[in-house]
């Protein structure tokens, strides 16, 4: 009985962690749809070149804090590009033109990072080892650091949109953009930024895993299908809501992973999407469908 | 077309404007004016093409033939957002306040301007809270819990914040008391006396009487009459003609 | 203009002061609509005569859609009923009502673009209970073809059957719906603002069409357009702040001074 409570605590310290992450992709994928209803199939390939422009910077200067911040700064920008190029001409098109012109972009991308960076996976060194004593085992603090980062750039994002000048656009232009428009909000502009925060936030989701798995080009696949899984679960467009369907269903895959193989336990991932689908289809975390 | 003087130079000029909704004709060629500082009426039923009408002016919707000036400069088909920066104010019919934004936050959206300090900001705030004291108390709250005629005030102190030269109202006093309706006239009253020209469209026809020195009286996608407002008063038939049965 | 001047034959046989001899082809009775604190229609009692052409006209929020909505059972009224041909048809969904002859075109076009003006019409002639077989062509069942295409000839669009929907002008469209409507054989036809952006020519076009199928039908038109109005309708229903203000013909609704402190808020 105690060994078992003791790997559901680890269980829960595993789930959190990974939530935190899935929560910083999450939310740039939300926020994105929120605002311009663009369904970004491309965002866990910018969390995936944020992980490589991470690996680059950390061969140049050995410093992880710098590749962190230099990949977040590269990826906002490529963001912003990729919007204004591709995805202003689309809006107000139907929604299965952005979902093919960004599918279309994941695939660019993947390939151009095998291209470039070819595919035997990388490392990301984390910035500090050690560990502490955690029941049986020794667990590193780099993880319980992941958690806290994350919950930080959230929070600045969460603090950002609350009381930021910019922050009352952006909210404003998620609510109503044909009159944050005719309020002399430039629109286009403030969907650029959007797409170039939400797509800062996956790269540095990806700096802050990289020291956990290896950085290969179909890193992001993964990512991007739970993080889809998390914006249905927890509401599209709902900030607060991915956050807490993050940390959900990371748990719940993390003690289903204590009875069957990690591998196996994504089916519990899906199982939590079907369900709110049929029962709750608006997300599980918002208060009461309008 | 009775005698009502159109101004010399205009601040906003429509000509022969066609809009459509997909293939929906809504606007047959509209022409219209308003002067500076002016309060102009546009009077017609339900399904004329009045809001149409100031969409268009707005940028919101794109006519697909025909020109809108803004102080002698064509302004078809530029975005909203620039408009609004050069000083156009929109009220729309529903009045579309950010629900959940707060009081505050909302006339935030259109004070946020670039170029305007931060005095400024303050001396805007303190004036249109004075206006509406009671946007004032409800500052915090959020829009989507202000009442009917609470958010109407918004909607106008939020036109109110960019400072601008004319403000489009669209049916105003649809759906408010009587109580509120004459606070409505109150208050653009006060912004003609500040000089900010208003193109007033509604239904309520004494209202309209007494606030607009000029009406247009509109019909089917076209307008149909001009005249002063003092002609109009005197002449029921005219009115009955289009805005009764 | 009234009815009788325009036409130049005399509704008189349908219509006298109160309303006609025989039973009515619709009863509401205390219809009410409540969406939590609002009251959409409360206590509308109407009676619709056989072969009548009605508009129901009010300000803004009046409730005219709501009413149109009970009547094809889009929304379940809160209380009352409504009797068609005096049998209750009171919350039966859409497809019931359609059945039972009511139709109804709709304000914002809903006709499918990407199909033929005579398939358009032929999907809504199928609706009527018909017995199906896997092996048999469509083109074999006669008797839906032909209520399809006489449907569209009285509409006008006989000469449009292969032309495809969304190559149609606005006013041909407008048209098609209703051309949609009839092909169900309604004993009830309800016109949702059946002119609305249409120019003046269309607008003319619409009333002969409306005036030539209202010899087989009763129709219930919802209208701002006072010209239409008056020239068309029999009788005439004001709602306001979904209450019955005033019903009369068109004379009688042009001198009431309650419809006109309405409308001129004098």
């Amino acid at each position: 009985m105690p060994i078992l409570l003791d790997q559901i605590l680890i269980q829960t310290i595993n789930g959190i962690v990974t939530g935190m992450i899935l929560a910083l992709v999450a939310s740039g994928l939300t926020l994105i749809f929120g605002i311009m209803d663009v369904v970004n199939f491309a965002h866990g390939e910018l969390f995936m070149l944020g992980a490589y422009v991470g690996v680059t910077t950390m061969v140049a200067t050995g410093n992880f804090w710098i590749a962190l911040l230099v990949a977040t700064v590269v990826i906002a920008l490529l963001g912003a590009v990729i919007q204004i190029t591709t995805l202003r001409p689309l809006l107000g098109r139907d929604p299965l033109t952005t979902i093919l012109a960004t599918f279309g972009l994941s695939l660019v991308l993947q390939n151009y990072a095998l291209w470039q960076f070819g595919p035997v996976a990388r490392k990301i060194q984390e910035p500090f080892t050690g560990h502490f004593s955690l029941f049986y085992l020794d667990y590193p603090w780099y993880r319980l650091v992941i958690a806290g980062l994350s919950a930080a750039i959230i929070g600045a994002l969460w603090l950002f949109l609350k009381f930021g000048t910019y922050g009352i656009w952006i909210r404003a232009t998620t609510q109503d953009r044909v009159m944050a428009s005719a309020m002399g909000i430039p629109v286009p502009w403030v969907h650029t930024a959007v797409f170039a925060i939400g797509a800062g936030m996956a790269a540095a989701s990806g700096v802050l895993f990289g020291p956990l798995v290896g950085v290969n080009h179909a890193m992001g696949l993964d990512w991007v299908l739970k993080a889809f899984i998390v914006v249905v679960v927890g509401g599209m467009g709902n900030l607060g809501g991915s956050i807490a369907a993050a940390i959900f269903v990371s748990l719940l895959e993390a003690y289903a992973s204590l009875w069957v193989s990690p591998a196996q336990a994504v089916i519990v991932s899906f199982v939590a999407l079907i369900l709110t689908l049929l029962f709750r289809p608006t997300g599980l975390f918002v208060p009461t469908p309008k | 077309m009775s005698g009502a003087a159109s101004p010399a130079s205009p601040l906003v000029a429509v000509e022969g404007i066609h809009t459509f909704y997909g293939k929906s004709h809504i606007l047959h060629g509209v022409s219209l004016e308003v002067g500076r500082g002016e309060v102009v009426g546009l009077l017609g039923r339900n399904g004329v093409g009045k809001s149409t009408t100031l969409k268009t002016v707005m940028g919101l919707v794109r006519p697909s033939q025909g020109e809108v000036r803004y102080e002698g400069r064509a302004i078809t088909g530029l975005a909203p957002h620039r408009l609004a920066r050069l000083g156009i104010g929109y009220v729309p019919e529903d009045r579309r306040i950010f629900r959940l934004l707060t009081v505050m936050e909302n006339l935030r959206t259109g004070l946020d301007r670039a170029g305007v300090d931060e005095g400024r900001k303050q001396a805007l705030l303190e004036k249109v809270y004075d206006y509406f004291p009671v946007l004032a108390d409800r500052r915090n709250q959020a829009g989507g819990t202000l009442s009917g005629g609470e958010q109407q005030m918004l909607a106008i102190a939020r036109a109110m914040m960019l400072e601008p030269k004319i403000i489009l109202l669209d049916e105003p006093t649809e759906g408010l008391m009587p109580r509120m309706v004459s606070q409505i006239r109150q208050i653009i009253d006060a912004l003609h006396r500040e000089g900010v020209a208003i193109l007033l469209v509604e239904q309520n026809v004494p209202l309209t009487l007494e606030a607009c020195a000029r009406i247009y009286l509109m019909e089917k996608g076209q307008v149909r009459h001009q005249a002063a407002a003092a002609e109009l008063r005197a002449d029921a038939a005219v009115i009955h003609q289009y805005m009764g049965i | 203009m009234t009815a009788e001047q325009s036409t130049g034959a005399a509704p008189g046989s349908l219509v006298s002061a109160r309303g006609g001899a025989g039973s009515p082809i619709l009863r509401t009775e205390g219809l009410t609509v409540r969406f939590g604190g609002l009251t959409a229609l409360n206590d509308v009692n109407v009676e619709v005569q056989r072969g009548e052409i009605r508009a129901i006209i009010g300000p803004n929020g009046a409730g005219k859609s709501t009413f149109f909505n009970c009547l094809t059972g889009v929304l379940h009224p809160t209380a009352g009923r409504i009797l068609l041909d005096g049998k209750d048809v009171t919350g039966l969904p859409p497809n019931r009502t359609s059945q039972k002859g009511i139709a109804r075109s709709y304000q914002i076009t809903n006709i499918m673009p990407n199909a033929t003006t005579l398939e358009n019409v032929r999907i809504a002639a199928q609706s009527r209970r018909h017995s199906w077989s896997l092996l048999t062509h469509h083109r074999a069942y006669r008797d839906i073809l032909s209520r399809a295409e006489g449907a569209l000839a009285a509409v006008g669009l006989a000469g449009k059957a292969d032309e495809l929907a969304a190559n149609l002008s606005h006013g041909e469209q407008r048209n098609l719906e209703i051309g949609i409507a009839l092909a169900t054989e309604p004993q009830l036809l309800c016109l949702d603002e059946p002119t609305a952006g249409m120019s003046a020519a269309e607008t003319h076009d619409t009333m002969e069409l409306v005036r030539r199928i209202a010899k087989a039908l009763t129709i219930l038109i919802v209208e701002h357009d006072m010209q239409v109005v008056m020239e068309l309708c029999h009788r005439i229903t004001v709602l306001h702040y979904g209450e019955v203000l005033a019903e009369g013909t068109p004379a009688e609704i042009q001198g009431n001074p309650k419809v006109m402190e309405v409308y001129l808020k004098t």
